[in-house]
C-alpha cells in the first residue's frame, strides 16, 4: 500500500535517516514481533497440552485408527460392521457427508433457481409466495427447521400401512421415506458415454461457429445445435438399446415395503432441511444477480435488434452469472458445512462419527485434526479459487 | 349513489390490477388458478388447527387433543421456562429486563443520529447493566450462576455480546489481510480461512472438549465464557471478511490523499478509510449478525439451555408430551421477529446508501 511503497523522492534520503524511522526496518521489526507473539502463544498452548496428555496418560498418535470401532452406524451407504476399524468408520461418515452434500447441492440449486425466478415473476401471487418462502426459511435457524422435519418424520408420520403418498410410488412413514429407483441397465453406461462424446462435440462446434461468425459475420443457431449435440446421442443410444426403462417400485406388504429404496427419517430430514433452507438463499442470489444487470444493458440490447432469446443468452445471463457465481459457490460451501448439523438429529455424518470416536478413545487432538483437515481440504481450494476470481473481478483502478 | 360509483370504480381498478398482476399471460393465469386452488385446500385446515380449534387454557395435552387443535395452553403454561430456562423463578424479572435492554440497544443502534461515541458509551453502560442484572450479588439481588443463564437472554448475550466484542479483532484481521507486510497478511489470511473453513458446530465441540486440554492444569473457565470466547473468535473471521469487502470498495485516491496530508497508517485508517468502509459494510454486517444470531441455536448440541433446548425440555414434560409443533412455533416466532426486523433494517440502509451515492 501507499505508505510502504518507498516512493522515489525518499529513496536517497532513506539511506541517511535513523533506522527506527526507516519504513523498511520498522516493517520488518513489526512483523518479527508479531510472529514472535504468535509463536509464543502457540508454544504456550502446546506445552500445556503435552503436559495434560502426559498426566491423563493418553498416548499421542494416529495408531487408534486401525483399532476396532465397535459401534454401529445407522445410515451406511458402503459396507460397514462394528468389527471394522475406526479409520473405516470415518470413511463411511465421509461418504455420508459427501452424498448428502452432492444431492443437496443439485436439488437446492434447482429449487433455488425456481424460487429466484418466482421472486421476479410478474404474477403477484407467485412473487408474493416466493417472498414469504424466502423470508420464513432465512429468518429461522436451520437446526430448528431440522428438528421440525425430524419430529414430523419420527412422531407425526403414520405407520407403514397408512403411509403418506405425496407422489405415486413414494411412501412416507415412521420407517422413513421409500421411493422407486430405476433398475440399472448396461445401456445406461453407453448412453452416458454417448452424452460425454456429445458434450465434447458441442464444445468443439461452438468454438468453430464462434470463429466462423467472427470471420464471416454469419451466425448459426449455435445454442440449439449444441443442445441437440449433447442430448441426441444418449437418446439415440437409449432407443437403439430397446428403451429399457424399469423402475423398482416399492410395494406395501404385510410387514413393510418390498422394493425401492428406503432412507431413514434422519437422512430424509437432513437432506430435506438442507435443500429447503439453502434454496431460500440461492433464490435471493439468483434474483440479485438478474436484477444487477442494469436497465441500460437491456435497452442497448433491444436497440441492437437482438431477439428476446439472444438478449437473455448474450447480455443478461453472462452478466448475471458473473454476479451469481461467487455467492453461489460460497452457498454450496455453506451447505457442506451445514450438513455437520447431522449430529443434532442423529445422522452419522463425518463430523458426528468423528465425535463418537473422540468420545470413545479420548484422542481429541488427533480426532479434531482429522475433522479439520477434511473440511479444510474441501473448503480451502474452493476459497482460493474464489479469491482469484474476486481479484480478477475487483474494482480495477490504474 | 356516490358510494355505488366509487365501488364501481374500485371494481374497475381491481379488475385492471388483476389483469396486469395475475392474468397477464396464459401461463400466469394457469399459475394463479393453481395457487388459488392449493391455498383453498391448505389454508382453512391450518386456520382451523391454529385458531378455531386451539386450546389456550387446557390443563394437559390430552384435553387439547380432544378439541383437535393446537395446544397453545402449553405455551401459556410454560412460556417463562421457554424464555428464561432454569433462572430462579422469583428472580425472572431480571432476565426480562435484560431482554428489554438488549432490544433498546439494538433499536438505538439503528438510529443514525446516535452513531459515534455516544453510542459506544450507551453500549458499555447497557452491557454493564446486563452483567449486574444477570449476576446479581449486589443491590439485594441474589447471585445467579452462569449455568442458570438460559433461554433468550443466553441467545442475546452470545449473539449481541459476541458480535460487539469480535469487532476489534475483526478490524485488525481485515486491515491485516490488506496489509503490505507479508507476515501480517499471511497470519490474517490463515486465521480467516481456517476459521471459516470449518463448520461452527466443529468449533463448538472443540471449544467444549479441547480447550481445557490447552490450558494450564487447575486453570478453569466457566463453560459460558468458554462458549462466548469460541463465538467471538468465530464471528471475528466473518466480520473481518465483510469489513475487507468495505475496504476494497474505497477508491485508492482516498488512501493517497490521506497519505499526502501526512497522516500515519493508523490515523489514515481511523480518520479517513474505516469510517467510509464501515458505513458501506453495514448491510452485510447485519447479514453476518443475523447468521450469528441463528447460530446461537447450535449451542443446544453442547448442552446449553438456549431457547431450543428449553423447548425440547418442555415438549418432553409428561403433561405436555408431544406438543412439539407448538413449542417449535414459539421458538421460531422469536427468532423470526428478531431476524426479520434486522433484515428489514439492512434493506433500509441499503436503499439509503444507494440514494446517497447517486
Amino acid at each position: 500500500m501507499a505508505q510502504t511503497a518507498d516512493p522515489l523522492y525518499l529513496r536517497d534520503a532513506s539511506q541517511r535517516i535513523a533506522p527506527w524511522r526507516n519504513e523498511r526496518v520498522r516493517s520488518v521489526a513489526f512483523q518479527l514481533a508479531i510472529v514472535a507473539v504468535v509463536v509464543a502463544i502457540v508454544a504456550f498452548f502446546a506445552s500445556n497440552a503435552s503436559e495434560n496428555l502426559r498426566r491423563q496418560g493418553i498416548p499421542v498418535g494416529f495408531g487408534f485408527l486401525t483399532r476396532e470401532a465397535a459401534f454401529e452406524i445407522g445410515n451406511k451407504l458402503i459396507p460397514y460392521s462394528p468389527s471394522d476399524s475406526y479409520g473405516w468408520a470415518l470413511v463411511v461418515g465421509l461418504v455420508n457427508t459427501l452424498v448428502v452434500s452432492a444431492v443437496g447441492i443439485v436439488l437446492a440449486t434447482l429449487l433455488g433457481f425456481v424460487i429466484g425466478l418466482a421472486r421476479l415473476s410478474t404474477n403477484w401471487l407467485v412473487s408474493r409466495l416466493a417472498l414469504i418462502y424466502v423470508e420464513f426459511f432465512r429468518n429461522t435457524p436451520l437446526i430448528l427447521q431440522l428438528f421440525v422435519w425430524w419430529d414430523v418424520l419420527r412422531i407425526s408420520a403414520p405407520p407403514d400401512r397408512e403411509a403418506w403418498r405425496p407422489l405415486p410410488g413414494v411412501f412416507i412413514s415412521l420407517r422413513g421415506v421409500t421411493f422407486p429407483v430405476p433398475i440399472y441397465q448396461t445401456v445406461y453406461a453407453w448412453a452416458g458415454i454417448a452424452a460425454l462424446a456429445g458434450a465434447v462435440a458441442a464444445i468443439l462446434f461452438s468454438r468453430w461457429s464462434a470463429r466462423r461468425r467472427e470471420r464471416t459475420g454469419q451466425g448459426l443457431p449455435s445454442f440449439w445445435i449444441g443442445l441437440a449435440l449433447v442430448l441426441m446421442p444418449p437418446i439415440l443410444v437409449f432407443l437403439a438399446g430397446g428403451a429399457p426403462l424399469e423402475l423398482d417400485v416399492p410395494k406395501l406388504l404385510r410387514f413393510g415395503f418390498s422394493g425401492g429404496e428406503t432412507i431413514t427419517p434422519e437422512f430424509a430430514a437432513l437432506l430435506f432441511g438442507l435443500i429447503v433452507y439453502t434454496a431460500a438463499y440461492i433464490g435471493e442470489i439468483v434474483r440479485g444477480g438478474i436484477q444487477a444487470v442494469s436497465r441500460g444493458q437491456l435497452e442497448a440490447a433491444r436497440a441492437l435488434g437482438l431477439t428476446r432469446g439472444q438478449m437473455l443468452r448474450l447480455v443478461v445471463i453472462p452478466q448475471a452469472v458473473r454476479v451469481i457465481m461467487p455467492p453461489l459457490t460460497s452457498e454450496y460451501l455453506n451447505l457442506i458445512k451445514n450438513s455437520s448439523l447431522a449430529v443434532a438429529i442423529g445422522f452419522a455424518d463425518f463430523n458426528s462419527i468423528g465425535n463418537t470416536i473422540i468420545n470413545q478413545t479420548g484422542q481429541a487432538i488427533e480426532g479434531y485434526a482429522i475433522i479439520a483437515a477434511v473440511y479444510l481440504l474441501i473448503n480451502i481450494p474452493t476459497s482460493l479459487l474464489m479469491n482469484l476470481y474476486n481479484r480478477y473481478m475487483a474494482l480495477v483502478e490504474r | 349513489m356516490n358510494g355505488a360509483a366509487t365501488r364501481a370504480l374500485d371494481i374497475g381498478s381491481s379488475y385492471r390490477w388483476a389483469r396486469v398482476n395475475l392474468f397477464n399471460s396464459w401461463f400466469s393465469a394457469l399459475l394463479t388458478v393453481a395457487i388459488v386452488l392449493a391455498l383453498v385446500r391448505l389454508v382453512p385446515p391450518i386456520i382451523n388447527w391454529a385458531v378455531l380449534r386451539a386450546s389456550v387454557n387446557a390443563p394437559n395435552i390430552g384435553v387439547c387433543h380432544e378439541s383437535g387443535g393446537a395446544c397453545w395452553a402449553f405455551i401459556t403454561d410454560w412460556y417463562r421456562f421457554l424464555l428464561f430456562g432454569r433462572f430462579p423463578y422469583d428472580q425472572q424479572w431480571r432476565p426480562a429486563a435484560v431482554i428489554v435492554i438488549f432490544v433498546a440497544l439494538l433499536l438505538a443502534s439503528c438510529d443514525r443520529r446516535l452513531m459515534g461515541r455516544g453510542l459506544a458509551v450507551l453500549w458499555i453502560l447497557g452491557l454493564a447493566c446486563v452483567g449486574v442484572l444477570m449476576w446479581g450479588g449486589v443491590f439485594g439481588m441474589p447471585l445467579v450462576e452462569t449455568d442458570l443463564w438460559n433461554g433468550l437472554p443466553l441467545t442475546l448475550i452470545l449473539a449481541v455480546g459476541g458480535i460487539a466484542l469480535s469487532f476489534p479483532l475483526a478490524l485488525l484481521l481485515a486491515l491485516g489481510r490488506r496489509s503490505a507486510m507479508p507476515a501480517v497478511r499471511a497470519l490474517s489470511v490463515g486465521y480467516i480461512e481456517i476459521v471459516r473453513g470449518l463448520p461452527f458446530i466443529v468449533w463448538l465441540f472443540m471449544g467444549v472438549v479441547m480447550v481445557p486440554l490447552f490450558l494450564p492444569p487447575n486453570f478453569f473457565i466457566p463453560k459460558l465464557w468458554r462458549l462466548e470466547i469460541v463465538f467471538i473468535l468465530f464471528i471475528a473471521a466473518y466480520v473481518a471478511e465483510v469489513v475487507r469487502g468495505g475496504l476494497q470498495a474505497i477508491p485508492r485516491g482516498q488512501f493517497e490523499a490521506s497519505a499526502a496530508l501526512g497522516l500515519g497508517y493508523w490515523r489514515q485508517m481511523r480518520l479517513v478509510v474505516l469510517p467510509q468502509a464501515l458505513g458501506i459494510s453495514i448491510p452485510p454486517l447485519v447479514g453476518t449478525f443475523i447468521g450469528a444470531f441463528k447460530d446461537t441455536a447450535l449451542v443446544t448440541t453442547v448442552g446449553f439451555f438456549d431457547l431450543l433446548q428449553d423447548a425440547t425440555v418442555g415438549m418432553n414434560d409428561p403433561t405436555w408430551r408431544g406438543a412439539y409443533v407448538e413449542a417449535y412455533a414459539f421458538v421460531a416466532l422469536i427468532y423470526f421477529v428478531f431476524c426479520y426486523f434486522m433484515s428489514r433494517y439492512s434493506r433500509y440502509i441499503e436503499t439509503r446508501l444507494g440514494k446517497g451515492r447517486r
